[in-house]
């Protein structure tokens, strides 16, 4: 087997060479994209299933793209259209469509532990597609790849993740996997954003963001996520723009050779001002090609480990 | 890995220089020249003797042919059996159409790999004619696939391995018979 895991539910469960085998595959995969004929036979036959519970468009088109250009048989099932609607326990959902025989699960959830529920459900694998605050492992393997390629290394990098830090699952997968690969993650983030516990992941937390940005190699803007707020958390956009949106002056502080990264979609004007988003620095388009080709790459070496005893 | 050495030793380096050199004119006489040959090698060692092949073409024509390595870990028939990180990278740094292609391995043995390769080649246009050249043929075809240039056939049985070495990737030049082990690591299933 190729990867010490079965399932990719977290980010946490990786080893440093779990991580260099997805990126390097990932690499070999961005070459078949980026051919006329962006397709290979490698999972041909293979049946993926696309569970995703909450609202998802880049994430699921790049799911489904590398879906098509592995050669696997996809299914598409959303939220409204599922029988979880119709009051059958997800659960059940799973062991049914288990039944006919599928290799994969991806799922995108809004209550956190759900893909580790649907693995305790099948025989199949499961890659977790982002499970509400709490892991989206996808999206860590992408964003490394983007680092990765810009930098050529991971080791001793040093990147700000910024704004809001308690409700972002990218950030949730985001800082142990830098940490395996030896890179060093900084939170920032105004109070109210910040977790409770950084001792707990072994990070620095601050919400002074003009005296961290000089010190970083990558300025990681996390999206405010404004649907997954209760009541007022921060007082107004302008002020949260203000204090710790990048703008051309903030954008001027950062160390010559550092990147901005951001997982999409960005709120032009509130984490991120317009020129800033299509500044050189800026690799946010980057790293949703790298998504195709990193996907495509953990659902090879997922599924290829599998065995065939189907 | 305690390994007693190799049963036989069927080429060594001169051995191969000289074949290499055939093969090379045996490229220029079918294709009546070079101008449209392009050599693609199968990663590792077919991509070795891929740039070996291209600099006795270069010596015979006087220019070098374009040389591409292929890996076609994502065309194989047996992934679930045989899953591995890939790390050597496809590079086909031209266009394949209305070219003649010599594909380039070291050993033939089952003809999977080629079909794969046959496959990836296929994804990148539309060739003229594809060649097949390898250093060892080693029999024990299992689909109707042949060789159009031929270092030496090497009759061998199922339990044994054929070894090719080359400087590049071994440091070494040579074609030695060893006996199979239960993992061997670079074998062509």
């Amino acid at each position: 087997m190729a990867l010490s895991v079965k399932h990719l539910l977290d980010t946490v469960s990786l080893t440093a060479d779990d991580i260099t085998q997805i990126l390097d595959t990932g690499r070999s995969f961005a070459e078949v994209n980026s051919r006329a004929i962006k397709k290979v036979p490698a999972l041909r036959g293979r049946t993926i299933v696309n569970l995703f519970l909450e609202p998802s468009t880049r994430t699921r088109s790049s799911f489904e793209l590398a879906e098509k250009r592995l050669s696997a048989d996809s299914l598409n099932m959303g939220g409204s259209t599922s029988s979880v609607v119709k009051g059958e326990s997800l659960a059940d959902t799973i062991q049914t469509i288990s039944a006919m025989n599928v290799d994969m699960f991806v799922c995108r959830a809004s209550l956190a532990g759900t893909p580790h529920l649907i693995a305790e459900n099948t025989d199949a694998v499961v890659i977790n597609a982002g499970d509400g605050k709490h892991q989206h492992p996808t999206q860590a393997m992408l964003d490394l790849y983007t680092m990765r390629e810009h930098f050529g290394h991971l080791n001793g990098l040093k990147v700000a993740i910024i704004g809001d830090l308690s409700h972002s699952r990218v950030a949730g997968s985001l800082v142990p996997a830098l940490k395996t690969m030896g890179a060093t993650p900084i939170l920032v983030g105004p109070p109210t954003f910040q977790v409770s516990d950084p001792a707990y992941w072994g990070v620095e937390q601050t919400s002074d963001l003009d005296a961290v940005i000089p010190e970083v190699d990558v300025v990681y803007l996390l999206r405010v996520q404004l649907e997954r707020m209760g009541g007022a958390v921060i007082p107004s956009k302008r002020e949260y723009n203000r204090l710790f949106g990048v703008d051309e002056r903030r954008r001027a502080l950062m160390r010559p050779g550092s990147i901005i990264c951001h997982p999409g979609p960005m709120n032009r004007g509130m984490e991120i001002m317009h020129e800033v988003a299509d500044a050189p620095e800026a690799k946010v388009l980057d790293q949703v090609t790298a998504g195709v080709a990193t996907r495509m790459a953990e659902m090879y070496l997922l599924l290829g480990g599998e065995g065939v005893a189907h | 890995m305690a390994e007693q050495g190799p049963k036989a030793r069927i080429m060594d380096e001169r051995d191969m220089r000289r074949t290499l050199t055939r093969i090379a004119h045996e490229v220029v006489e079918a294709n009546e020249g070079i101008e449209d040959v392009a050599l693609v090698g199968i990663v590792r060692r077919g991509a070795d003797l891929a740039e070996l092949l291209a600099d006795e073409l270069e010596a015979i024509e006087g220019t070098r042919p374009p040389v591409g390595s292929l890996d076609i870990s994502f065309y194989r028939d047996d992934v679930v059996r045989h899953i591995q990180p890939v790390l050597h990278a496809t590079n086909i740094p031209f266009s394949v159409d209305g070219k003649d292609i010599v594909l380039v391995d070291d050993v033939l043995y089952t003809g999977r790999t080629v079909r794969g390769a046959l496959d990836a080649i296929m994804d990148f246009g539309r060739p003229d004619t594809v060649q097949l050249a390898v250093m060892v043929d080693r029999g024990h075809r299992e689909l109707p696939i042949r060789a159009d240039y031929v270092g030496k056939n090497v009759p061998s049985a199922t339990d044994e391995d054929v070894r090719v070495s080359l400087p590049e990737t071994d440091g070494a030049m040579a074609v030695e018979i060893w006996d199979a082990e239960a993992d061997q690591p670079g074998g062509e299933r």
